[in-house]
């Protein structure tokens, strides 16, 4: 390689996971459309931007048929015009001025929009509208906390760079000794490679996780527990006194929780006892919760979401103003139920995670993706765009898991598009075929003829 | 002869790094078609490593190769695998009103498959 075919590019982004982390330092080989070293990455990282070349991968496949990215774009619409019931999905690997525009998609084709959120923090979500969340931003506990407890989670593994940027080696404003002014609590169903950074190990048993909560929430109030929580959960009585005395005396404490909470029978309620044990702790101290999220932008997409309907996931504009409803308007839900007659997967691939039921439906319809790379949802779509990978071909907005925005700073062009202007050239042609927003059905009317 | 056990999905950063290859490819659909098992679990059931064993919930079933962990990492009862395809065909669809699957504690029927 020639010094002019290198080209460094410091303080990028990379957006695998919620971290967000933006002191990258990549060396981009130009002439190869590839990134040979992302220096200060996680393995996580490395992997992320090692496999984001430029692959040579058709613009479009419509029904399998190679085409233009305008001739995929003219299938979309009409697929989307079409509709009765469309739904939108994905968006957690995109930028926030793509996620924007497919929000405007929703509302034009009266259709349902929702994000990964409803699969992985959506739970939290619904417990933060009826709760509310004493929280801070990763820079706050990186200068401030002393007491962390992880709950639910596997950082080591899923968010690395987690512990050594933020929560717990990192040497803060008010933590000079770093590590050694910290104090660590993991509480899980298994031990991890997040387990030996601990000081405290809570092995709790599985479908327990509201009960500690609430015993905690007791013990804090004052109240007087059964020794038998033992039995149920595992954790022995003592153990929840000394955590309860540490988090009561703490000068700034802070819980990290993941999927382990949420994904779990009680989901919502496992994250709302978990937000309301931090509101307890704070007639004694400082203490705040936050969610540990996992892909790049899916923060941005509870914000943008919520900044353009109001609601942060699960939003269906069928009636001409935007609805919210976990469970009815959730993709899981209404793909399980059979409700969608088609689907516009944008930056995500839920038919390699989704439940069976979900995925079986997604085969019955005809389905849009974008995606950078072939996923099992993109085999099985009608109209299957390749795109340029944000944070590395792309700029833009992406939202830290904090709700931080960081600036993207693109390593090298890309010949594909990006979601953006693949979702502005369907909206536009939308636009067209449907001349303006849908309007939807009378329902008045509808009933009293009936 | 099977047996009731809790089956917990998750992430692990090799499930991580293969998906960044891409999610058709070995080394993810590899990772994903692993279950980690308790060590005396897998011994009572006469398995070893990469023994296959087939999951199954009311929804659907799935045949995984097996991994041992010790019972200090892993109890036993517990079962634990990466996303992926083939959790995918254990789980149900209903999300009692809240838009999440069950991806965790998942009550599977575990069976070894001889060859």
């Amino acid at each position: 390689m020639s010094d002019e075919n290198i080209r460094i590019v410091p303080d990028a982004t990379c957006t695998f996971c919620g971290c967000v982390c933006d002191d990258m330092v990549l060396t981009v080989d130009v002439q190869q459309h590839k990134i040979t070293k992302s220096q200060n990455a996680c393995v996580l990282g490395k992997a992320w931007f090692k496999e984001h070349g430029i692959e040579d991968r058709p613009f479009a496949l419509i029904g399998g048929r190679e085409a233009t990215t305008e001739e995929g774009i003219e299938e979309a619409a009409q697929i989307l015009a079409r509709a009765r019931f469309p739904i939108i999905y994905g968006l957690s690997d995109t930028t926030c001025e793509a996620q924007r525009v497919a929000v405007a998609i929703a509302d034009m084709i009266g259709g349902n929009i929702d994000t990964t959120t409803s699969v992985c923090h959506g739970p939290t979500g619904i417990a933060f509208q009826g709760l509310g969340e004493s929280t801070a931003t990763l820079g706050e506990i990186k200068n401030r906390a002393d007491l962390i407890i992880f709950w639910g989670g596997n950082p080591a593994e899923a968010h690395p760079r987690l512990f050594a940027r933020y929560a717990v080696t990192p040497k803060g404003m008010y933590i000079p000794n770093g590590r050694k002014d910290r104090t660590i609590v993991l509480v899980d169903v298994r031990r991890t490679a997040s387990t030996p950074v601990a000081d405290i190990f809570l092995q709790v048993k599985p479908r327990s996780d509201f009960e500690v909560l609430w015993a905690l929430r007791a013990l804090v109030k004052g109240h007087k527990v059964d020794p038998s929580i033992e039995q149920r959960t595992g954790i022995a009585l003592a153990v929840l006194e000394d955590l309860v005395a540490r988090m009561k005396s703490c000068r700034f404490g802070a819980f990290l929780f993941g999927m382990g909470l949420t994904m779990n029978r009680g989901r919502h309620f496992n994250a709302g006892a978990l937000l309301a044990l931090a509101t307890d702790l704070n007639e004694f101290t400082h203490f705040v919760a936050a969610p540990v999220r996992g892909h790049g932008n899916v923060t941005g997409a509870d914000n943008v979401v919520s900044w353009q309907t109001g609601y942060p996931f699960g939003v269906n504009f069928s009636r001409g103003f935007p609805r919210f409803g976990p469970g009815e308007f959730t993709t899981v839900d209404v793909l399980a139920r059979g409700d969608a007659d088609a689907a516009m997967i944008i930056a995500s691939d839920p038919a390699s995670n989704f439940p069976q039921p979900a995925i079986d439906h997604l085969k019955r319809i005809p389905v849009i993706t974008l995606d950078p790379k072939t996923s099992v949802t993109s085999q099985l779509a009608r109209v299957a765009f390749t795109t340029a990978t944000y944070g590395i071909n792309v700029a833009g907005t992406a939202y830290r898991m904090d709700n931080v925005p960081i600036t993207l700073r693109p390593a090298f062009a890309s010949p594909y598009p990006s979601d953006e202007q693949i979702l502005r050239g369907i909206r536009d042609r939308v636009r067209v075929l449907l001349g303006g927003n849908r309007m939807p059905v009378d329902t008045s009317a509808a009933a009293a003829a009936l | 002869m099977a047996e009731m056990m809790t089956l917990i999905g998750g992430r692990s950063s090799k499930q991580g790094t293969a998906l960044c290859a891409g999610k058709l490819g070995p080394e993810y659909l590899d990772v994903s078609s692993m279950v980690e098992m308790n060590a005396e679990d897998m011994a009572r059931l006469g398995l070893r490593n990469d023994s296959k064993v087939r999951l199954r919930t009311p929804v659907g079933e799935a045949i995984l190769r097996c991994k041992s962990r010790e019972t200090k990492d892993l109890p036993r009862g517990i079962l634990f695998m990466a996303y992926g395809p083939l959790s995918s065909q254990l789980m149900a669809g209903d999300t009692a009103g809240s838009g999440m699957p069950l991806s965790k504690n998942l009550e599977v029927e575990v069976e070894p498959v001889r060859d």
